[in-house]
């Protein structure tokens, strides 16, 4: 991203919250795509089954990807989700794509990229942002996938560094502006992420904004690795991150208190895309647009976050109404704190 | 305990291969299982940070690393705390780094490769998210003197801050402890250096700590663990006053600087800060004299084991010291006809000695309920025999029923009374707490007993005990009455009780006093005598009464209301960081350091403010005895568990409504979940106001969002378990200061929570930044004010408290039907945050506010005049 670009962006965080984008997955789900719609012509005669690889469709399937990035501009949205949630090597091994994994992070980079772009050049006073995400991939590196041998790993931190430092060389080659590394729910990923993105940005001698979003699991207020919000965050502090806040898991009535909690300790911006509520029976997210940005409204008049946007159940209507519900509210001032050695294990320890 | 004190971090050093021979035993053997215990008892013991080594040469040190952590990350009881990193090998470090998702501490890096190597590691630390260790060791060698200890870490600061970018917050140098007194005149100012070194550090290179390895300083001292302790906790007295803020210390092993016995405390401190030439020679000197379990006395002291035996069981009463009383014990029974005489000849004697010392003030409390200890041990010891021989009972001086009134928990005072009474030969029977009237009067008549004490702490036991009074006239008993606990009085006894019961009433102040008057009481001659001075004496206190003006005249509700508070300056209030309600927890270990000790002194009758009672001419020698035992009971209290301290907070919306504060569910303020009542001082103020706690929150009507809190929180949880568990033991001095303890931490916590809920929950003072002395002068922002108390002395107000805040549910905690809370080491009430509250008295309230309340409360106005009693007008 150009320095001039970057500045805007600050500028712009500085005087309203931002907004993100919403669900992929959900906007996804509505074309109903069989197994053939996902192989396209370029996997037609895959070995093994693809349906369900959503981030394979920056591929097979660009036209369905750029137009729910569209949707999202169109809607209000300042920045936008790459559609590689799942797109490092690791997470790519279900479908025996790991092969395929930069080609499909610079693919989705580039869907976001131009999409962008045409709206910037629609309204340039609000230009627009592409965050190339980083997922959380389908391993853990700090819990054990056997109850039975609680020091077993199925994934290593240098496995991790290896296919985060390829998923985020592709995705800056496609023209991320930022990257975001999301729905983290062991730490210890996360800090191999930013570890990786480190390394990246020292390669190529250019610094993207890093945007951090982890993910409460439940009612213990801790994310799946047992940390606090607090501690969660002095774990990843030293990456310097644009933003720091949490998305998934919880609707925003369930999620506000930990919104409350990174807003108090973070000493930079705050951003949270919660879900549309919980799945229902269905397995479906019903928290309608308008009372979901009731919510999210009342967190902006609180004073806890600069970026807000949506996960799983989102959609642009509930971006549209978030969007509206912001604008014109001041966003949270970032606080600055006395330097103090901020430690953590589960629990934060300043000293 | 000063500020720099309660900032100072322990790393636990247990579980390090190079320390520890137990740790490495199981590492190598592949025991990682117990390895964990190692580690957990560590967090469990209080170290905030624990350090991990497993530089071992049979080891392959970078698979042992991960395999622990990897273990340590699935105990959430361990891995809850930070993790220091611990190798001299830079790939155990890094697979280390690579296992903890928490922000870690690597110990260590240094100069000592050069700077490129030192450059290139703190980049990767940085990298993957840690702070660092860095020792004062460069490409010359290790920093011994003081300049060179600066000048390394001047050096590497520089370099970390300025070249490698990395935050000086993160940076802990370890200027290196070195031994001392090893007989090599050039080791003798390494504690000096290491010291001085600290001062400047910190000055110099803001933002940065220091740490160091304890157990260095005394390496030459092997063997002899008091010795080496001492050397300890001398070194960190001097060291952490020059900003050590950090160290690898075994936590359970400290001896406390103030209990270091004199002379071995002033060759130590000759040795650590270098004094004078031949320190090391008079330390080795004496150190044998200390060698083996430490605290016992030296060799000299034992002079007394030379007297006869009569002499040695005087001796061992008068000095609490339980050591030989079986054995000295035994040798008087085998002496004596029978085993009845030892009691009744040299036990009783020492006791009377023990007696007559504490009559004239020679001996304090604390030393009595020791000496109980010794005779109780010692009695134990002789009842089989006296048993085989079935020779009767011993005669004791009378028996006496104790017990805490139906409704209330609290008993320490009333146990100090019974152990009192017990080395005096009279026999108890203690009826323990929350006894109902009629089962005190048919124990009464059951074990035939010669009078019965009541205690009670809150006042609500106030009427319960006229209770007791009423019902022993209406059933005839003519029993001597004795009455004692924090809320009674004099003058309480005499109006209220006295004159509901024909037999003696005896109001008691303190434990002290309890023997002479059960005395006068159970002699028939001079029991009339008493009788007379006591009715004569409570006929003045109730004349006194009657003709007390009231200090000034009371105002009508309305015009109460009317002079009611305003705040001098604009407040806008601060909405709570966490609003709702929170469970919260504390380790003893944290909360030893918010005590407020003066209190807990006079629970022991010792009057004087902490800590200068230390030092008092007449009391100190047994304040700082007392002390150093409530210290150890805290020691033992962190290292083996026992006593839990739990307790939950809630922040809720909420407003004024007359003298009343609506709470809401949310910040749409439209649905009450409760309303607190309070009640208007109604005394003529001429130059104050006539306060109520409601005037510090908004008026519902200004439109201000405002906001209360409420918090309740124990310290104890299993105090009842530990007190009996001593008493069965025979343990009485450590069953009551078990609880004395628990009572003080109960206080520390609420005062612990409430500066948290300053900074933190509510957030109204993130900046405050006060010691614990400040705290306890109360030199900050907002009120708790405790329902049962002064500013809001209406008890049944704590069930709103349990209610909002699901006590029960959170802690376990438990209201009687008094509104006593138990467990008793348990304190409760509202948070204020605006900043011209202040803590005040309601005292007298007049019967049109007393209707007011009763309507508000929903209440006839009976239940009304008796919940209000304490304040009413007479």
């Amino acid at each position: 991203m150009s320095l001039d670009l970057l500045h805007q962006l600050n500028q712009a965080a500085l005087q309203r919250i931002l907004v993100l984008d919403g669900a992929m997955g959900t906007m996804i789900q509505r074309h109903k795509l069989d197994e053939a719609a996902y192989r396209g012509e370029q996997f037609a005669n895959w070995h093994c089954d693809v349906k369900g690889n959503n981030d394979l469709l920056a591929i097979t399937q660009p036209k369905i990807i750029y137009d729910i990035h569209c949707a999202y501009l169109e809607a209000g949205a300042d920045i936008i989700e790459t559609n590689t949630f799942n797109a490092t090597t690791i997470s790519m091994a279900d479908y025996d794509m790991q092969a395929h994994s930069r080609d499909i992070n610079l693919a989705a980079a580039r869907l976001a990229r131009k999409a962008a772009d045409e709206f910037t050049r629609r309204t340039p006073e609000k230009p627009r942002y592409v965050a190339g995400v980083l997922g959380p991939t389908n391993r853990t590196a700090s819990i054990s996938p056997d109850v039975n041998d609680p020091g077993k790993r199925n994934v290593t931190f240098d496995q991790l560094v290896e296919a985060y430092v390829e998923s985020c060389e592709a995705l800056i080659e496609g023209g991320s502006d930022l990257i975001l590394v999301e729905t983290i729910f062991d730490t210890l990923n996360a800090k191999a992420a930013v570890f990786a993105v480190d390394v990246v940005f020292e390669k190529l001698g250019k610094h993207l904004p890093v945007m951090i979003s982890g993910t409460i699991t439940d009612a213990s207020g801790r994310t799946l690795s047992g940390q606090t919000a607090e501690a969660f965050y002095y774990s990843l502090r030293h990456i310097a991150p644009f933003s720091f806040g949490l998305n998934c898991a919880l609707g925003p009535d369930l999620l506000r208190q930990y919104v409350d909690e990174v807003s108090n300790v973070a000493e930079t911006l705050v951003s949270a895309h919660p879900n549309a509520g919980l799945p229902n029976e269905f397995g479906e997210y019903d928290l309608e647009a308008d009372e979901m940005a009731a919510h999210v409204k009342e967190w902006a008049q609180s004073g806890l976050v600069n970026i807000v946007g949506g996960c799983c159940g989102s959609t642009p209507e509930h971006i549209k109404a978030i969007a509206d519900a912001v604008a014109g509210i001041a966003p949270r001032s970032v606080p600055h704190f006395e330097p103090k050695m901020r430690l953590s294990g589960l629990e934060p320890f300043v000293h | 305990m000063t500020a720099e004190f309660s900032k100072f971090i322990n790393i636990g050093e247990r579980t390090n291969v190079t320390g520890s021979a137990v740790f490495k035993r199981l590492i190598l053997n592949g025991d990682y299982e117990t390895a964990l215990d190692v580690a957990r008892q560590q967090v469990e013991n209080g170290a905030q940070i624990i350090d991990i080594n497993m530089d071992e040469a049979m080891l392959d040190s970078v698979a042992a690393m991960r395999t622990f952590l990897n273990l340590i990350a699935s105990e959430p009881d361990i891995c809850r705390v930070p993790i220091m990193i611990d190798s001299s090998k830079w790939e155990v470090i890094e697979e280390g780094l690579k296992c903890v998702q928490g922000k870690a501490i690597v110990n260590s890096i240094s100069l000592k490769e050069g700077e490129e190597a030192f450059v290139h590691h703190a980049r990767l630390i940085k990298r993957y998210g840690a702070a660092a260790v860095v020792m004062a060791f460069d490409e010359t060698g290790q920093a011994d003197t003081q300049a060179r200890k600066v000048e390394i870490c001047q050096r590497s600061y520089r370099i970390l801050t300025e070249q490698v970018g990395f935050a000086p917050e993160d940076i802990i140098f370890d200027p290196n402890i070195f031994a001392v007194a090893t007989g090599i005149e050039e080791h003798n100012n390494y504690a000096v250096d290491f010291i001085e070194a600290t001062r400047i550090i910190r000055q110099t290179c803001p933002h940065c700590h220091v740490s160091g390895g304890l157990s260095n300083i005394s390496f030459s001292f092997r063997g002899n663990n008091p010795v080496r302790e001492a050397m300890h906790s001398v070194f960190l007295y001097h060291a952490i006053r020059a900003g050590l803020d950090m160290a690898i210390v075994n936590a359970g092993q400290l001896e406390v600087y103030d209990e270091i016995p004199a002379a071995l405390r002033e060759a130590v401190e000759d040795v650590i800060l270098n004094r004078r030439d031949d320190a090391t020679e008079r330390l080795l000197e004496i150190a044998p004299n200390y060698q083996g379990d430490g605290k016992a006395a030296a060799a000299e002291d034992l002079s007394w084991r030379e007297l006869p035996v009569n002499k040695r069981l005087e001796h061992a009463l008068v000095k609490g010291i339980t050591d030989y009383i079986v054995d000295d014990t035994e040798e008087a029974r085998l002496a004596a006809e029978k085993p009845l005489h030892v009691i009744e000849g040299p036990l009783m004697d020492g006791m009377n000695v023990v007696g007559d010392l504490f009559g004239e003030g020679k001996m304090f409390l604390p030393q009595v309920v020791k000496s109980a200890r010794v005779m109780k041990k010692a009695v134990a010891h002789l009842q089989p025999f006296i048993e085989a021989e079935k020779s009767g009972d011993a005669r004791s001086n009378g028996k006496i029923l104790l017990a805490t009134v139906k409704g209330d928990v609290h008993d320490i005072g009333k146990n100090i009374v019974g152990v009192v009474l017990q080395c005096n030969n009279f026999e108890v029977v203690d009826m323990g707490v929350m006894v109902p009237c009629a089962a005190i009067l048919q124990k009464a008549r059951e074990e035939q007993v010669d009078m019965i004490g009541l205690s009670g702490l809150i006042t609500p036991s106030l009427d319960e005990m006229v209770h007791v009074a009423k019902e022993m006239e209406r059933e005839g008993f003519d029993l001597p009455l004795l009455i004692g606990g924090a809320t009674t009085s004099k003058a309480h006894t005499a109006v209220k009780i006295e004159q509901n019961y024909h037999a003696p009433v005896a109001y008691v102040p303190n434990a002290s006093r309890a023997v002479g008057v059960c005395q006068k009481l159970l002699n028939p001659q001079s029991r009339a005598e008493f009788a007379q001075v006591l009715s004569k004496e409570y006929d003045t206190v109730r004349e006194q009464h009657a003709r007390k003006q009231p200090r000034s005249r009371p105002v009508s509700l309305q015009e109460a209301r009317d002079n009611g508070f305003v705040a001098k300056s604009k407040y806008v209030p601060t909405v709570p960081a966490q609003p709702g309600v929170t469970p919260v927890s504390a380790s003893i270990s944290v909360l030893r350091d918010y005590i407020d000790w003066t209190p807990f002194f006079l629970t022991w009758s010792l009057a004087g403010k902490f800590p200068r009672i230390l030092d008092d001419e007449v009391v100190g020698q047994q304040a700082r005895e007392l002390y150093a035992d409530a210290n150890a009971m805290l020691d033992k209290l962190v290292a083996e568990g026992g006593l839990e301290a739990k307790g939950v907070i809630g922040l809720f919306p909420a407003n004024r409504s007359g003298d009343d504060i609506e709470i809401y569910d949310s910040e749409a303020r439209e649905q009450i979940i409760g309303v607190a009542h309070h009640l208007r001082q109604q005394t003529l103020k001429e130059k104050f106001a006539n306060y109520c706690l409601a005037d510090f929150i908004a008026d519902k009507r200004s439109g201000v969002p405002d906001y209360v809190g409420a918090f309740a929180v124990t310290a104890g949880i299993g105090e009842d378990e530990l007190a009996e568990a001593y008493n069965k033991a025979g343990d009485d001095y450590n069953a009551i200061m078990v609880k004395a303890v628990a009572d003080r931490l109960a206080e520390a916590f609420a005062e612990y929570l409430h500066q948290q809920v300053r900074k933190v929950y509510w957030g109204y003072a993130p900046d405050e930044s006060l010691d614990n002395d400040a705290l306890i002068r109360e030199k900050y922002q907002g009120i708790r004010p405790a329902p049962g108390y002064a500013a809001c002395p209406e008890h049944t107000e704590k069930q709103l408290i349990w209610d909002l805040l699901s006590v029960e549910q959170h802690t376990g905690m438990s209201l009687t039907e008094s509104y006593a809370m138990w467990p008793g080491a348990s304190v409760s009430g509202w948070y204020f945050a605006h900043p011209e509250s202040r803590y005040f008295a309601v005292a007298k309230i007049q019967p049109d506010q007393v209707e007011d309340y009763a309507k508000r409360k929903g209440w006839e106005l009976d239940e009304a005049e008796k919940w209000l009693a304490p304040n009413l007008s007479d």
